[in-house]
C-alpha cells in the first residue's frame, strides 16, 4: 500500500543522504521525497512516498525513526490528511488552441504563469490524481515540458508533527495564544 | 586558555576516561599525533594496518563493554578502516573512529588523500559526524561516544579536517551530550511485561533464546535468574555464548546452523519462546516457514526495528535486557504461581533423549591425524574454560563456539554478523590490552590469520603474550565443506596451496612458533605455550583436512531437519 510519511529532520548537511542512502541499501521503494526547511531553522521538513506491505513500511518506519538525525517521525497515511503536489507544464498553444488551453485550465482551477506566442506554462496544485488528470486531457504532442514537485501533506484538524517538546496555543495555558 | 583542535582531541579522550586509542599515523592527523607526543594518559597503540586498528579496538571493546577508540589519516586510512567499521556495525559493538580530513578548504577538489569517509561509512556506522568548527570538536566528540555507547550499541565515525587541529579556542568538557533526535528506550512497558509473564505462566514446553544484546546490556545475571526461575531450558546465539553459564544443566548449546541438536530439537517444538536481544538472524531460523512452528513468540529488544523484522512475534517489549528482565522476574513472583510442572518435567525428558544423541561426537580415537574439536577441547581443559577466546571465521570458529565451554560473557569474541576473516589476531591485541594478567588464546585458520597477520608485529612492540591457535588444515576449510556438499566436490579455489612455514613466521616476527602434527602432542604443545606468560606463542596444528563442522542445517531447511556426523550424506 501507498504511505506518506512526514519527518522532521536535523538541518544537517548529510541528513537527506542518510534517508536516501537507507532506501537504495534495504531496497524500500521511494516514488516522491520532497524537503524544505521548516520555521526552525535547525529543522528541515521532509515529506516522502512510499509503498510496501504492512510489514515492509513498518520497517520503513522503524528504520528511519533510528536514523540519528530523525527528530520526528509521522506516518500521515494512518489519518486523515491533506496532500497537495504542485505541477508546473508549458504547453503548445498557438492560434485557436489558446482559448482551449485557457478553459481547461480554468476548469481545473490552473493558473497560467508564462505567456510566449507559442506556449503558455501553466501551475496546477492538488493532490496527485487532479494532476495526472489535468496532464491526460492535454493531447500529448503539445506538452513541452512537466515539472512536479512531489507530494507534501499534513494532517487534518488538530494533529501535528512537530518536536514533542514544543509548545503551541494548543497545548498550553496561554491565554494570548 | 585556548588550545588547539589536536589538544582538545587529546584532552576530550582523557576525559572521556580513553585509556587505549589504536591508530595509525599519516598527514591529516599529524597535528593529533604532536599532540598525543606531549601527554601519558591516553596510550596510543600502533597498528600495522588500519584494519587491525579498528579490530583490535573492538576486541577491547566486547571484552571491556567500554568503547573502543581509532583514529586513522585520510584517504586510505580511512577506507582500510572500513572492514572493521562494518564488523562492529553487524555486531552492535561500540566504537569510536576518528577519521583525518583534507583541510575544510580543500575538501570536493580530490584533494591529495581525499576521500568521502561520511559517505563511505554511511550504511556501516549508528552515526557519523564532520567537524566544521573547532568550536564543535569537543560537544561532537562527547556526542559520539553518546550515541556509540548507548541503546543498541555501534560505531560512530567523526571526520577532522587537519585546519580544525590547528585551530584554537577554549577548552570544556561538554556536560549533556544528549541529542533530541535520538532517545533510546531502556524501560519496558510495564503492561506488556505483565502479559509476558503471564503467556511464559502458561508455558508446557518454554525455550529462552538469548542473544548478543544479553551481553551487550551487561544482563547475564538477571537472565540466569529468569532461566532458572522458570526452569527452562536456555540456548545462546553464536554471539550470546556465554550470556548463560554453558556448564549449567539448563543449557542446551548453541542453536542455528551449527547448533546442537538438542537446542534446535527444542526450538522446533517449544510452545512459548521467549527471545531476548536477540535479532532472528537467518543463520539461527533457517526456514522462516518451518521457524518454531508450535510457539508464541514473546521479543525482548532494545531496538523497535529487530522486533517483527524478520519473524512475528506476538508479545514485544522494547527497552534494554536487564532492565527488562528484572520487571519480568519480578511480575513473575508477584504471580504466587509457578509453571506446570510435570509438563515441564515431561519436556525435559524429551530434551534428555535428544541430547542423547551427542551431536558433537568426533573420532576421538583417531591417533594418526589432530582433530580439530580435540585441540580445542584440550584448550577448553586446560584453561578450565576461564580464557579470553578470539576467533577468525570459518570451520574453527564453529569448532570454538561449540568445544569451547563458556561460562561468563565477554570472554567469546568472535565477528557473527560480518564474518570477517583476519578479526581474530587483532581482536586478541584488544583483549589482552584490557586484560593483562589472562590468558587470551586467537583460534583461527591458515587462510583468516594470513589476512591480518602484519598485527603479529605489534603483538611484538606492546609484548603481548597471546596464544595463537592455527587449526591448520590447509584448505579454507568452510568453503571446502560447502563444496563437498553442494558442489559434488569441486573444490574450486579453496586449497591452499604455497602456505609460510607459520613458525618461521613467527619467529620472524620474534615470537616462538611450534608445529604439531600428531594427536599425543597436542596436550603438551598446549601446556608449554600457555605455561609461557610473557611471550606470543603460535601454535600451528596440522589438522584433518577433510574434517567437517556438525551439525548442520542446510540453507533453506527447518530446526528439525539437521545433519548430524553421523548421517555423513548431505543435501
Ligand atoms: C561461519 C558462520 C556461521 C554462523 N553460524 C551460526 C549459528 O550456527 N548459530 C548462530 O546463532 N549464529 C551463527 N552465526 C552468526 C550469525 O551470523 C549472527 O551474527 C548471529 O546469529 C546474531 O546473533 P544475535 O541474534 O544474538 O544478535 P546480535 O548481532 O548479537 O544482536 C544483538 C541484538 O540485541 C539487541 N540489543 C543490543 N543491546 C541490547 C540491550 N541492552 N537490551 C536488549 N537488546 C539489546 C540488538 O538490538 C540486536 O537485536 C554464524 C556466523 C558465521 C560467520
Ligand atoms: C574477508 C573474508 N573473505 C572471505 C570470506 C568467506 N569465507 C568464510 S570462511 C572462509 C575460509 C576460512 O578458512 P580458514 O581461515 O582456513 O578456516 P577453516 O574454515 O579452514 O577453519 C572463507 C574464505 C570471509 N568470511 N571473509
Ligand atoms: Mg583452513
Amino acid at each position: 500500500m501507498r504511505h506518506i510519511i512526514s519527518i522532521l529532520l536535523e538541518n544537517e548537511a548529510g541528513a537527506l543522504s542518510r534517508v536516501a542512502g537507507l532506501f537504495s541499501a534495504r531496497g524500500y521503494n521511494i516514488a516522491s521525497l520532497t524537503v524544505a526547511p521548516t520555521e526552525d531553522p535547525s529543522l528541515s521538513r521532509m515529506t516522502l512516498v512510499t509503498s510496501g506491505s504492512e510489514d515492509v513500511v513498518d520497517q520503513i518506519r522503524k528504520q528511519l525513526n533510528k536514523l540519528v538525525d530523525v527528530v520526528k517521525l509521522v506516518d500521515l497515511t494512518e489519518n486523515k490528511r491533506i496532500e497537495r503536489e504542485m505541477l508546473l507544464i508549458k504547453v503548445c498553444a498557438e492560434g485557436g488552441e489558446r482559448d482551449e488551453i485557457k478553459r481547461l485550465s480554468d476548469i481545473f482551477r490552473g493558473r497560467i504563469i508564462d505567456v510566449t506566442e507559442r506556449a503558455y506554462t501553466i501551475e496546477l496544485t492538488g493532490d496527485g490524481s487532479k494532476l495526472d488528470a489535468f496532464i491526460s486531457v492535454i493531447h500529448p504532442r503539445r506538452i513541452l515540458e512537466v515539472v512536479r514537485s512531489g507530494v507534501i501533506g499534513i494532517a487534518r484538524g488538530n494533529a501535528s508533527c512537530v518536536p514533542d517538546d514544543r509548545s503551541s496555543c494548543l497545548n498550553s495555558n496561554d491565554p494570548a495564544a | 586558555m585556548e588550545l588547539t583542535g589536536a589538544e582538545i582531541f587529546v584532552r576530550c579522550l582523557r576525559d572521556e576516561g580513553v585509556e587505549y586509542l589504536f591508530g595509525y599515523p599519516g598527514g591529516a592527523v599529524l597535528h593529533i599525533y604532536d599532540a598525543l607526543y606531549k601527554q601519558e594518559e591516553v596510550k596510543h597503540i600502533l597498528v600495522r594496518h588500519e584494519q587491525g586498528a579498528t579490530h583490535a579496538a573492538d576486541g577491547y571493546a566486547r571484552s571491556t563493554g567500554k568503547p573502543g577508540v581509532v583514529l586513522v589519516t585520510s584517504g586510505p586510512g580511512a577506507t582500510n578502516a572500513v572492514t572493521g567499521i562494518a564488523t562492529a556495525y553487524m555486531d552492535s559493538v561500540p566504537l569510536v573512529v576518528f577519521t583525518g580530513q583534507v583541510m575544510t578548504h580543500l575538501i570536493g577538489d580530490d584533494a591529495f588523500q581525499e576521500v568521502d569517509a561520511i559517505g563511505i561509512t554511511r550504511p556501516c556506522v549508528k552515526h557519523n559526524f564532520m567537524v566544521k568548527d573547532v568550536r564543535d570538536l569537543a560537544m561532537i566528540m562527547r556526542k559520539a561516544f553518546h550515541v556509540a555507547t548507548t541503546g543498541r550499541p555501534g560505531p560512530v565515525v567523526v571526520d577532522i579536517p587537519k585546519d580544525i587541529t590547528a585551530h584554537k579556542t577554549d577548552y570544556v568538557f561538554p556536560q549533556d551530550p544528549s541529542l533530541r533526535s535520538y532517545r533510546p528506550v531502556t524501560d519496558g512497558d510495564p503492561a506488556v511485561i505483565r502479559k509476558a509473564a503471564e503467556l511464559l505462566l502458561t508455558a508446557k514446553r518454554p525455550m529462552i533464546y538469548a542473544g548478543g544484546g544479553v551481553i551487550l546490556g551487561n544482563a547475564s545475571s538477571e537472565l540466569t535468574e529468569l532461566v532458572r526461575w522458570l526452569g527452562a531450558p536456555c540456548t545462546n546465539t553464536l554471539m550470546g555464548l556465554g550470556a548463560f553459564a554453558a556448564t549449567d544443566p539448563l543449557f542446551v548449546g548453541m542453536l542455528g546452523m551449527h547448533g546442537t541438536y538438542e537446542a534446535n530439537m527444542a526450538m522446533h517444538e517449544c510452545d512459548v519462546l521467549l527471545a531476548v536481544g536477540a535479532r532472528f538472524d537467518d543463520r539461527v531460523t533457517g526456514d522462516l516457514d518451518k521457524f518454531c512452528p508450535n510457539a508464541r513468540i514473546i521479543h525482548i529488544d532494545i531496538d523497535p526495528a529487530s522486533i517483527q523484522k524478520n519473524v512475528a512475534v506476538e508479545i514485544a517489549v522494547i527497552g534494554d535486557a536487564r532492565l527488562v528482565m528484572r520487571e519480568l522476574l519480578a511480575a513473575l513472583t508477584a504471580s504466587g504461581r509457578r509453571l506446570d510442572a510435570p509438563a515441564l518435567k515431561a519436556w525435559w525428558h524429551r530434551i534428555d533423549e535428544w541430547r542423547g544423541r551427542h551431536c558433537l561426537e568426533y573420532d576421538r580415537a583417531n591417533t594418526e591425524v589432530i582433530k580439530p574439536q580435540f585441540v580445542l577441547e584440550t584448550l577448553y581443559r586446560l584453561t578450565k574454560g576461564d580464557a579470553f577466546v578470539t576467533s577468525d571465521v570459518g570451520q574453527h570458529q564453529m569448532w570454538a563456539a561449540q568445544f569451547y565451554k563458556f561460562d561468563r560473557p565477554r570472554r567469546w569474541i568472535n565477528s557473527g554478523g560480518l564474518g570477517t576473516m583476519g578479526f581474530g589476531l587483532p581482536a586478541a591485541i584488544g583483549v589482552q590490552l584490557a586484560h593483562p594478567q589472562d590468558t587470551v588464546a586467537c583460534v583461527t585458520g591458515e587462510a583468516s590469520i594470513q589476512m591480518c597477520i602484519q598485527e603479529l608485529s605489534t603483538c611484538k612492540q606492546y609484548d603481548l603474550p597471546i596464544k595463537i591457535i592455527n587449526l591448520n588444515n590447509r584448505y579454507m576449510g568452510m568453503v571446502r565443506q560447502w563444496q563437498e556438499f553442494f558442489y559434488q566436490s569441486r573444490y574450486s579455489h579453496s586449497y591452499l596451496e604455497a602456505l609460510p612455514d607459520f613458525v618461521k613466521l613467527a619467529e620472524s616476527y620474534g615470537h616462538a612458533g611450534l608445529r604439531v602434527d600428531k594427536p599425543h602432542d597436542v596436550e603438551a604443545a598446549l601446556k608449554e605455550a600457555l605455561g609461557q606468560r610473557d611471550r606470543l606463542v603460535f601454535l600451528d596444528f596440522i589438522t584433518d583436512q577433510t574434517e567437517n563442522v556438525y551439525p548442520m542445517i542446510a540453507a533453506g531447511a527447518g530446526h528439525h531437519e539437521m545433519h548430524l556426523a553421523t548421517d555423513r550424506e548431505l543435501a
